[in-house]
């Protein structure tokens, strides 16, 4: 990769004006469409992404459903005008990469022997691409499983970390991405302290590894409130969420 | 459902010539040249415009190009599989491809660069994200919409040629803006703007596009029933008028003088 330009400037701050230890704004709506099971809609910077999650169903096709367990199937998929040049809407080979890890990362939260025989689907489209939308797609996969009443063993947010000008900072953005020097993708289950997905592009020594480690799961941490909040707001409206905070 | 229609009553209650609400919002998706979202009752849309250089299509090399494909996302109903175009798909796209080019909405002739060899190619996507009937009018109204809201990149072409970006923006050439009106029929009564529940039911389906001008510009008769002659022409006049409804309503919602 190569360093063409600063990416953070004499007061510590990035292009998009964040502290290192800033996320960008991060939004969740609960069921926005209204023929899935579950759904999530998220703005995570300049992400936008749907999630929709239909089952426990039947399989289709049948050979390939479990006798103890139900089968979770992910895609994820960009929209043709989600990128600066667009993108052919044929799935990609990195958008089955990323189909694969996310089911991956969701699959541990899911109590998936309570569904025998079925399957859960869930769909990712990413309508705006910004950095980072597996972790903006997982955060919101999760949120929709959870809107479908899946039962669940814990909820999955998930963050990158990264290096950039040397110093390691939370939630790499599109730029940061593609000039700064390492990403660090990670989904986590904040009760059952496990980590779910986890990814490395770039280089990083071992106290940089610890370090960025540690900051992708602050990242999470905080995205996990967001997660929390948009499923209380639906479900209980804006009253339960006051009575929370006082 | 086909006993209440023929007693010229709807499941939700609109009338048979009545239109679900209409949503449009405009420029959700910063990174294309122009988009929108389109709410039509429960069915919603988002189509982008992404505007490139390219070869000019052959046959009309002093043209610029203009692609539309449509996709259903399995996000938009249970019945719907990931994977490549199905047929209805496929005429879904085609359909609302044909009510924008036949109207000739955008005006082609002007987005030549280099006759013969590099030309505008203004690719317009949309995404079904929640299916519930009339796809096609959903879907047109935001490619329409989109459209109108675009700002196209200003291509220069420089000793005669290199082209480049000049990185300024310019309002799409347009002409008109064409409005298509779906209609399908049950037992023998006519109703517009069909639900999902209405569709499965149907046993015949037209869409009428008409232009600014109130002229027809392109129609498709689709499924396995048949219409009367009479019904076609009575179902043209009903497209000329309620699409002239939706036109003062998308120009009010896009806020675009055309």
């Amino acid at each position: 990769m190569v360093q063409t330009r600063s990416l953070i400037d004499e007061q510590g701050l990035r292009t998009d004006g964040r502290t290192i230890d800033e996320l960008r704004n991060v939004k969740i709506q609960v069921g926005m469409v209204k023929n899935a099971d579950g759904s999530a809609y998220i703005e995570f910077g300049k992400n936008r992404i749907i999630a929709a999650v239909y089952g426990p169903r039947e399989v289709h096709p049948k050979h390939m459903a479990q006798p103890d367990r139900c089968v979770l199937r992910c895609r994820y998929h960009m929209s043709p005008f989600s990128t600066d040049t667009r993108k052919n809407p044929a799935p990609s080979r990195r958008e089955v990469e990323i189909s694969k890890v996310m089911r991956e990362a969701l699959e541990p939260a899911l109590m998936l022997e309570d569904y025998p025989r079925a399957a859960i689907d869930v769909f990712v489209e990413v309508l705006q691409a910004d950095g980072g939308s597996r972790c903006a797609g997982i955060t919101a996969a999760s949120v929709a499983l959870a809107d479908a009443g899946i039962n669940m063993r814990d909820i999955v947010p998930a963050c990158a970390a990264g290096k950039v000008d040397g110093k390691i900072v939370l939630d790499i953005n599109d730029v940061e991405d593609k000039e700064g020097s390492a990403d660090m993708p990670l989904a986590y289950m904040p009760h059952l302290e496990r980590v779910t997905l986890l990814q490395l592009d770039g280089i990083l020594n071992q106290e940089e590894f610890n370090e960025c480690l540690d900051k992708a799961l602050q990242g999470c941490k905080m995205i996990y409130e967001i997660q929390r909040k948009a499923l209380i707001q639906k479900y209980f409206g804006d009253e339960q969420e006051l009575k929370e905070e006082s | 459902m086909r006993e209440a229609i023929s007693q010229s009553r709807r499941l939700d209650g609109r009338d048979l010539d009545e239109m679900r609400p209409l949503e449009i919002e405009l420029g959700i998706i910063g990174k294309a040249d122009g988009s929108s979202r389109v709410k039509l009752g429960n069915s919603e849309v988002v189509a982008g415009v992404k505007v490139e250089t390219g070869e000019p299509f052959e046959g009309l090399e002093n043209k610029g190009a203009l692609i539309l494909s449509a996709e259903v996302l399995p996000t938009a109903s249970p019945h719907i599989e990931p994977g490549p175009p199905d047929e209805e798909t496929i005429e879904l796209a085609r359909v609302v491809d044909r009510g924008v080019r036949e109207s000739e909405m955008v005006d082609l002739d002007k987005l030549a660069l280099i006759p013969g060899k590099v030309v505008y190619t203004i690719f317009v996507d949309c995404s079904i994200i929640n299916y519930d009937g009339n796809l096609f009018d959903a879907s047109s109204y935001a490619v329409v919409s989109a459209l109108m809201s675009s700002k196209l990149p200003v291509f220069e072409v420089q000793d005669g040629e290199a082209v480049v970006n000049t990185g300024k923006k310019m309002d799409p050439p347009l002409t008109t803006i064409p409005v298509s009106i779906t209609a399908v029929k049950i037992g023998d009564s006519v109703i517009l703007d069909p639900t999902a529940e209405e569709e499965a039911c149907m046993d015949a389906r037209i869409t009428i596009t008409t232009n600014s001008e109130g002229k027809f510009a392109a129609l498709q008769k689709g499924s396995t029933g048949s219409f009367t002659i009479d019904q076609i022409k009575r179902a043209a006049e009903i497209a000329r008028i309620k699409g002239e409804e939706v036109r003062t309503k998308i120009k009010e919602l896009t806020n675009n003088g055309h």
